[in-house]
């Protein structure tokens, strides 16, 4: 303590150390690794050496541009559908769901008790050619005799939306739940109808939660393979997919870690444009 | 900001005598009307049968203690809630049944429920651009508020860039620069320290002049009320005490529970024994207003202000005591006296420096003047 006392200052980076070093070790070396091998060059049989190959990267972004492309336009739309679906659920609960609140929140993530994998294998499962929902979309006729769900990007874009929901309705049901009742009262008091109210003072003041929401879904839709593994076909590959695969079964090290920059960087990208089109404010509340 | 009482006192003459009725019919054109408003909540009968009708261009008070359904009251006439029973008109229109939003009626609320994410400009603006005003007009209108409640130069900032005085302002503008028929407000001046609240009090009062709507104000406060009310209805369990001016409700409460609201009173049992007089309990027959005793008989309770007391023997009604305590508070002493008929408060103006007695156990005969006494039923019980 009394070491504390002398030198009072130091406690606010004392309390800070666990985390960075936390960070430090397990964040910020591999990072710096995954850097180093980006920029190797060589092969699995001979073995990689560091020679500034800044082509990994340029191959990266030629031979893979439709994957990316994938990405992008995968997670946006999971992103959308799920904000679609979660601003009234989440509206619903905040502000009908009474003394049953807590237990609706607990339907939201009952999903998390089970792992992502199996959960995304029982969709498998679920949509499969054999399955009972291909068979009955068959027999209503929605589909047609060898229709299928599965290796669609429908089925991809739909596992998406339903394993990053979560992820976008627990922000927003925080950001609704905080509004002030009395603000819609008083918006109805200067004349505004509950749809008017609605559009001036709830969705503005539930924006943070919007953008939470957004962020916390897009990102990791934006990088996620085993969707796209499981419920889609080659066609439906997304750049998670040709990574892991880079990774794990081709052992191209330098191709996979070039291209996990790529994402990255172009995922700050656009959330720095995102967060500045919408304005940090809503960011923070 | 001081004129304006004058002028209200000017507008409003206050009869010297006690009225007989403190329900004079003097209203004119009502601008607001409930007949017969009940509201139940389940079981809770928050407002019973309630009929009322406030003046165009007054002010107005709704007073009374937590729970007497003032606020109820309020908030059915703008349209937060809608009665159970009865009806309730805004001129000639019948509004019952109205949501808030088609009512020509703007609310001051008390926590003032300003939109923190607009600014004190569109916090203002927010009423005129849902009734379709636009641009230009917006501007001059919000501005020209903005200079009456003294906010101008701070249309960009944000509510939470405000004190609590400059937020309650914003909240006033926002309802009046809609030019509503009826301005309510419900207890906007209770976050506001006492300094604050009582400058505010007064310009309350000079805004409603200037502008000229009527304003219907519910407080618990009957200080404030007095100070700024040109009608006051004093209410208890759901139901009108009474209502009359300040005067008439300070000067001739027509029941134990609205002399104890508004302000001290001393209180004395006794049995009226002619058209004029009541024997007080334990102690001597004083003379009353015939008018106060309004046909009464048996047990009554006659009412005394303690700033109508002499400590002397100067008056028609007389009784005799000692003095138990007295506390200087300034403008006033406060003395508490033993009598025959109980212990009865005494405030003693301080004309002169040392004027009254001072010493505790000083005898004294108190005395009044029969005029300034009023009496109510026996039975009642006091508030609090």
């Amino acid at each position: 303590m009394g070491f504390l006392h002398r030198h009072r200052g130091l406690t606010p980076y004392l309390l800070l150390a666990p985390g960075l070093l936390y960070l430090g070790v397990f964040f910020a070396v591999p990072l710096g690794f995954l850097l180093y091998q980006s920029l190797e060059s060589g092969n699995f049989d001979v073995g990689y050496s560091f020679t500034w190959a800044w082509g990994n990267y340029w191959h990266a972004i030629r031979g893979y541009s439709s994957q990316f492309a994938r990405s992008f336009e995968y997670a946006g739309l999971a992103t959308v559908l799920a904000l679609l679906f979660s601003y009234p659920l989440a509206y619903w609960i905040a502000f009908r769901g009474g003394k049953w609140r807590n237990l609706f929140l607990l339907f939201i993530v009952a999903p998390f008790f089970v792992t992502y994998l199996i959960r995304t294998l029982a969709w498998e499962t679920i949509l499969a050619d054999q399955g009972p929902v291909v068979r009955f979309l068959r027999d209503i006729g929605i589909l047609g005799s060898g229709g299928r769900l599965l290796a669609t990007s429908v089925a991809v874009v739909a596992g998406l939306t339903y394993n990053f929901l979560p992820f976008m309705a627990l922000p927003l049901y925080v950001s609704l739940e905080q509004i002030d009742q009395r603000l819609i009262e008083a918006a109805q008091d200067l004349y505004a109808s509950k749809w008017k109210a609605f559009l001036r003072v709830t969705v503005p003041l539930s924006l943070p939660g919007v953008v939470a929401g957004t962020l916390l879904t897009f990102i990791p839709a934006a990088g996620d393979f085993i969707n796209a593994e499981l419920l889609g076909s080659t066609n439906q590959h997304m750049i998670g997919n040709v990574i892991q695969s880079k990774f794990l079964e081709l052992i191209d090290y330098p191709a996979a870690a070039s291209m996990s920059f790529v994402l990255m960087a172009t995922i700050l990208l656009g959330v720095a444009l995102y967060a500045r089109a919408v304005g940090t404010e809503k960011l923070t509340g | 900001m001081g004129e304006s009482i004058v002028l209200s006192a000017v507008r409003e003459p206050q009869t010297q005598a006690p009225p007989v009725e403190s329900t004079p019919a003097r209203v004119k054109t009502a601008d607001v009307r409930l007949v017969g408003v009940t509201k139940r909540f389940d079981d809770v009968v928050a407002v019973d049968d309630l009929s009322l009708e406030i003046e165009r261009g007054s002010f107005f008070a709704l007073l009374g203690p937590s729970g007497c359904g003032k606020t109820t009251t309020l908030r059915m006439i703008g349209g937060f809630e809608q009665p159970t029973e009865g009806e309730i008109f805004l001129g000639d229109r019948e509004v019952s049944g109205l949501p808030s939003y088609k009512r020509d009626v703007n609310t001051v609320f008390q926590s003032y429920a300003l939109f923190p994410h607009l600014s004190v400009l569109e916090n203002v603006a927010f009423g005129l651009r849902r009734r379709g005003v636009k641009g230009k007009d917006v501007q001059t209108r919000v501005r020209d508020m903005l200079r009456i409640v003294g906010l101008e130069g701070l249309e960009g900032r944000r509510p939470r860039q405000l004190s609590g005085g400059q937020q309650q302002r914003v909240a006033l503008a926002r309802a009046l620069v809609n030019r509503p028929r009826v301005l309510l407000l419900d207890e906007p001046l209770g976050a506001l320290d006492l300094k604050l609240r009582k400058q505010m009090q007064l310009e309350l009062k000079g805004i409603q002049h200037e502008v000229g709507i009527t304003f219907i104000h519910v407080t618990h406060d009957q200080e404030e009320a007095m100070t700024m009310a040109d009608r006051i209805a004093v209410m208890n369990a759901g139901r009108i005490e009474q209502l009359g001016t300040p005067t008439e409700l300070y000067e001739t409460p027509q029941t134990a529970y609205v002399a104890g609201f508004l302000g001290v009173s001393n209180l004395i049992a006794g049995t009226v024994a002619g058209p004029d007089r009541v024997r007080l309990h334990g102690g001597p027959e004083v003379r009353v207003p015939p008018a106060a005793l309004a046909g009464r008989s048996g047990e009554v309770a006659v009412g005394i202000r303690p700033e109508k007391i002499d400590l002397s023997g100067e008056h028609e009604n007389r009784i005799d005591g000692r003095v138990v305590e007295s506390a200087y508070i300034g403008v006033a002493t406060q003395y508490v006296v033993e009598t025959p008929c109980g212990r009865l408060i005494v405030y003693s103006q301080n004309t002169q420096p040392g004027s009254g007695p001072s010493a505790r156990d000083h005898a004294t005969t108190l005395s009044w003047n029969p005029e300034s006494t009023f009496v109510v039923n026996s039975m009642e019980e006091e508030p609090k």
